[in-house]
């Protein structure tokens, strides 16, 4: 009895302590990528490389995601408005609700789950096949080489693919509100003009798209570069991107809307 | 890959994305309408401001012509004091009128001014004199309620 307690404290304090060495290894990492950004941004064709397959590639979902979501916000937001008269206020809802909200959160969690998880598996796959190794080998820096432009590549790419989310979803609900119900289009885009502020609510949005960049890249290097060397391993570093990426924009989207968005 | 591919792909998804800010800062947010417009201020002076919130639209004729910028309670008066900032081109008379009106019954809040005959323009920090408190739903029923009342009571005798 008492040794099974004992036990059960022991497994309690151990999970404590990997916890803490984890994260103090997370953070110790992310500065040592932060001091190789000048390699990153002096062989520019190493993070070039990196944006085309963590941006580039990501564009076709972003693009169709937004559309989507911008023509469904449009229905749903239509159907709720007309019950209060207020369908002018169309326009407006649909594109401060992408601004603020669902234009980073959504191109973050899309972003963590097509460009994180390639981003985890290859330096996974790196590592366990002993390519990491090897370069340490040849005196060249893993961190330099490959983990930095990953990096960057990422955080450059994450404003961007979020913004185009944003202006697909404003185009999606220009098509439902407009083409498909009949909206007046002046009113459409004159109402959203008059209360779509430039610094409150779109530079805000791009300042937490770029935090979820930031986020999600640092949790998929991390991972990557942590995986245990087996088969195993990268599978379930890269599964473990994919939701603690997801968790940390949620959480750090609430934080950061307490700070930017209440009171106004 | 081929090296030069890359690059036109980069470049492509870059000039896309800032292409999309662009849209959004101009097509759908307010960058191009009032940020940067040159303006002045003026102050009203109201006894009861309402729902007026600061970023509230001023409107001329149903025009918008400026914004609410600051809202502060007069020490003195306790009466709201609120600042708008008016876009350079329009010019107010003297004895313009402000009055707090709400579009449509749900709708937003806002300034109104009516123009009056003065000759003399209102100039930057001017104060305009008559204004027009909001309407407040509150009180509107109560006072109904009041007048039912009474009205009911001389009946009754």
């Amino acid at each position: 009895m008492v040794n099974g307690l004992l036990g059960l404290l022991e497994r309690l304090g151990a999970a404590t302590r990997q916890t803490i060495t984890r994260l103090g290894f997370a953070s110790r990492f992310f500065i040592a990528v932060l001091r190789y950004t000048p390699t990153a941004f002096l062989r520019t064709q190493l993070t070039l490389r990196e944006i085309y397959f963590a941006g580039v590639l990501s564009l076709v979902i972003i693009l169709m995601s937004g559309l989507f979501v911008g023509m469904v916000l449009g229905l749903q937001g239509y159907d709720i408005l007309n019950r209060y008269g207020s369908s002018e206020a169309l326009g407006t809802m649909v594109t401060l609700s992408l601004v603020r909200e669902l234009g980073p959160v959504v191109a973050a969690l899309l972003f963590a789950g097509r460009a994180g998880s390639a981003i985890t598996a290859e330096i996974g796959l790196m590592k366990t096949t002993e390519q990491l190794l090897a370069m340490e080998m040849m005196a060249v820096d893993p961190l330099a080489r490959v983990v930095a432009p990953k990096f960057w590549g990422g955080v450059i790419s994450m404003p961007l693919l979020a913004a185009l989310f944003s202006a697909a979803g404003v185009f999606g609900g220009y098509l439902v509100g407009v083409q498909l119900i009949g909206l007046d289009s002046g009113a459409f885009w004159s109402n959203m003009q008059s209360a779509v502020d430039f610094r409150i609510d779109i530079v805000n949005g791009i300042i937490k798209s770029l935090i979820f960049g930031i986020i999600v890249t640092w949790i998929a290097v991390f991972e990557g570069y942590d995986t245990k060397p087996t088969a195993e391993g990268v599978s379930s570093a890269t599964t473990r991107t994919v939701v603690e990426a997801s968790l940390a924009v949620l959480a750090a989207d609430f934080i950061l809307t307490v700070f930017m968005f209440r009171g106004v | 890959m081929n090296r030069a591919t890359v690059d036109v792909w980069v470049g492509i998804f870059v000039a896309i994305g800032l292409a999309a800010v662009v849209f959004l800062s101009l097509k759908a947010g307010n960058l191009l309408v009032t940020s940067n417009a040159p303006g002045y201020r003026l102050e009203a002076a109201f006894d009861n401001i309402g729902g007026l919130k600061v970023r509230a639209p001023v409107k001329a004729a149903g025009v918008n012509v400026g914004r609410v910028e600051s809202i502060a309670l007069d020490p003195v008066t306790y009466q709201a004091v609120a600042t708008l900032r008016i876009d350079k081109q329009y010019a107010f008379t003297k004895d313009t009128i402000a009055s707090i009106l709400t579009s449509g019954l749900l709708g937003e809040v806002y300034v109104g001014l009516d123009i009056g005959g003065d000759e003399e323009m209102l100039a930057d920090g001017g104060r305009i004199g008559k204004t027009q408190s909001a309407i407040v739903l509150e009180k509107l029923v109560g006072q109904f309620m009041l007048n039912q009342a009474s009205s009911l009571a001389s009946e009754k005798k």
